[in-house]
């Protein structure tokens, strides 16, 4: 399988405090990673590193085999950040707009022609079920309907990769079951590699393929199976998080 | 009724100012949603200076204008980033140096008081047709870049970082704004001077603001209103025999007032 993303030897240091201590992990196409980690474990920051967000102190990340600085694709990759329903409620942008920044924000040799971006538009928001919201302005929408716009706008290029980070924070129990799914199958029929950084481990236990769990360093990396029977899970559990048992 | 428009200075200044309406308006919807409204007042501050120092050195007072506010932004830009001030302590620090040093060289030179006083108060009715021209072209520019980087514009203002992920070059775009800003605080400074530019970048767009469902129809309001604003003001002027500055900004205060009541009532 091909490996997407390769985190070679990262470290991270914040002052005098050590965020990420020499962390290796690849990331193969079609996985549906689940990094998780107690709060404050360094996942968000490793996410970040990941992306070109923040320059590690250490080590480097190779993203399609190519170093960051030389990696032009942007559209490549999708990403939707913690927070990102923290939006100002009144922000004059529509549902339409906000996926449109997603395309027609990359660079030109990356865009489509104008009528392939509207199609694309258009398919981003239907796989999201929010095709009929388009003209609404976004901040009249529910936490729950936010997330799917942004989901929408992180897949509107067709990425290879998606990647997430507590999408569901302060969404409730239901919503989040079906936004799971919602991923699930993005990641199955649209084969689009989804990471997704969370620390609520009961959730997305149906739907996660790997796990790579994270404590400042990298505790467990592998399959998602092998990890509910691993020492790092028993921790993990241990330090407070909750498990929801789902079939497979 | 229609006599205004048969004098030469009516139409360069109508000209001039409804170019130079439109450029305001359509960034000023970036710089209130980025939280940068301030930043129109304090580099019109540091144009004083560039205009004392204009008019001390004989050259055409806008240059010098201009290239101390382009100067002053990036620099303001830099130690915001830098030196971790906050966004308004920045632009304070720098808009009452800007100010204090234009103090300092009219007391120095006291023979051009007069036409700094055109200055700080906007006298586009009394604009030269090499002034119109410069203006002209500059707006067309500032526009030109405003639409051609209208969605990494739009992308960067709602969210930074996803932009930033997305391969958005935000600290060129950042910079490019900051530029923008600047060359238009220059203009907005012949049309209604020092004192009252910072009411064009802001008033029109805070206008469109309270009515837009979408990004577009906030900078196509605020656009009309800036219009709207600089035509009626004019006229307002020329028949009513008052200061253009002051009618402009008291018009677009009034769509503004009006945009915001309609708001109130449709929430109510």
């Amino acid at each position: 399988m091909e490996s997407l993303v390769s985190v070679e030897g990262v470290s991270f240091r914040f002052g005098h405090h050590q965020v990420l201590n020499d962390i290796v992990l690849s990331i193969y196409s079609g996985d549906f990673l689940g990094i998780l980690g107690p709060n404050g474990s360094g996942k968000t920051t490793l996410l970040k590193i990941i992306l070109g967000l923040l320059k590690p102190s250490q080590g480097r990340v190779l993203l399609m085999q190519k170093s960051q600085h030389d990696f032009t694709e942007w559209g490549k990759i999708g990403y939707v950040p913690q927070n990102a329903t923290h939006i100002d409620p009144y922000f004059p942008v529509s549902v339409q707009e906000v996926v449109a920044m997603g395309i027609k924000s990359l660079a030109p040799s990356e865009r489509v022609a104008k009528a392939g971006e509207a199609q694309a538009i258009q398919e981003a928001l239907k796989h999201v079920g929010m095709e009929s919201h388009r003209t609404r302005r976004i901040g009249q929408l529910s936490g729950g309907q936010q997330q799917r716009v942004f989901i929408a706008r992180a897949i509107v290029n067709r990425p290879r990769i998606l990647f997430l980070d507590e999408p569901t924070t302060g969404v409730d129990a239901q919503t989040q079951e079906q936004f799971y799914d919602m991923l699930a199958r993005i990641n199955q029929d649209e084969k689009i590699t989804i990471v997704l950084v969370t620390h609520e481990i009961g959730i997305i236990n149906k739907h996660i393929t790997k796990v790579a769990c994270l404590n400042q360093s990298l505790i467990y990396h592998g399959s998602h199976g092998e990890f509910c029977s691993s020492q790092a899970f028993k921790e993990l559990l241990e330090g407070g998080h909750h498990l929801v048992s789902h079939r497979h | 009724m229609m006599e205004f428009l048969s004098y030469g200075f009516f139409q360069r200044a109508l000209f001039a100012g409804v170019f130079v309406a439109v450029a305001c308006a359509l960034l000023g919807v970036f710089l209130i949603l980025r939280r940068d409204s301030m930043i129109g007042h304090g580099l019109a501050h540091v144009t004083f200076a560039g205009v004392a120092i204009g008019l001390m050195l004989q050259i055409v007072p806008l240059f010098t204008a201009l290239i101390l506010a382009v100067l002053t932004g990036l620099i303001i830009m830099k130690v915001k980033e830098k030196a971790g001030l906050y966004g308004d302590t920045a632009i304070a620090i720098f808009s009452s140096t800007g100010f204090a040093v234009g103090i300092l060289l009219v007391s120095l030179s006291q023979d051009f008081s007069v036409d700094l006083f055109a200055y700080l108060f906007g006298d586009i009715l009394a604009i030269e047709t090499f002034e119109v021209w410069l203006s002209v072209a500059l707006a067309l520019a500032v526009v030109f870049v405003v639409l051609r980087y209208y969605h990494p514009f739009m992308f960067l203002t709602f969210d930074r970082e996803s932009a930033m992920a997305s391969g958005v070059k935000v600290k060129r775009l950042d910079m490019l704004l900051t530029i923008l800003t600047a060359i238009t605080v220059v203009l907005g400074m012949k049309v209604v001077g020092i004192l009252l530019v910072a009411a064009l970048l802001v008033i029109p767009a805070a206008a469109g603001l309270q009515l837009a469902a979408s990004f577009k129809l906030a900078m196509a309001i605020s656009a009309v209103v800036a219009l709207f604003s600089v035509i009626g003001g004019l006229f307002l002027s020329f028949y009513g025999d008052l200061p253009a500055s002051a009618t402009i900004v008291l018009l677009a205060f009034s769509a503004f007032f009006l945009f915001y009541i309609i708001k109130g009532q449709k929430r109510g």
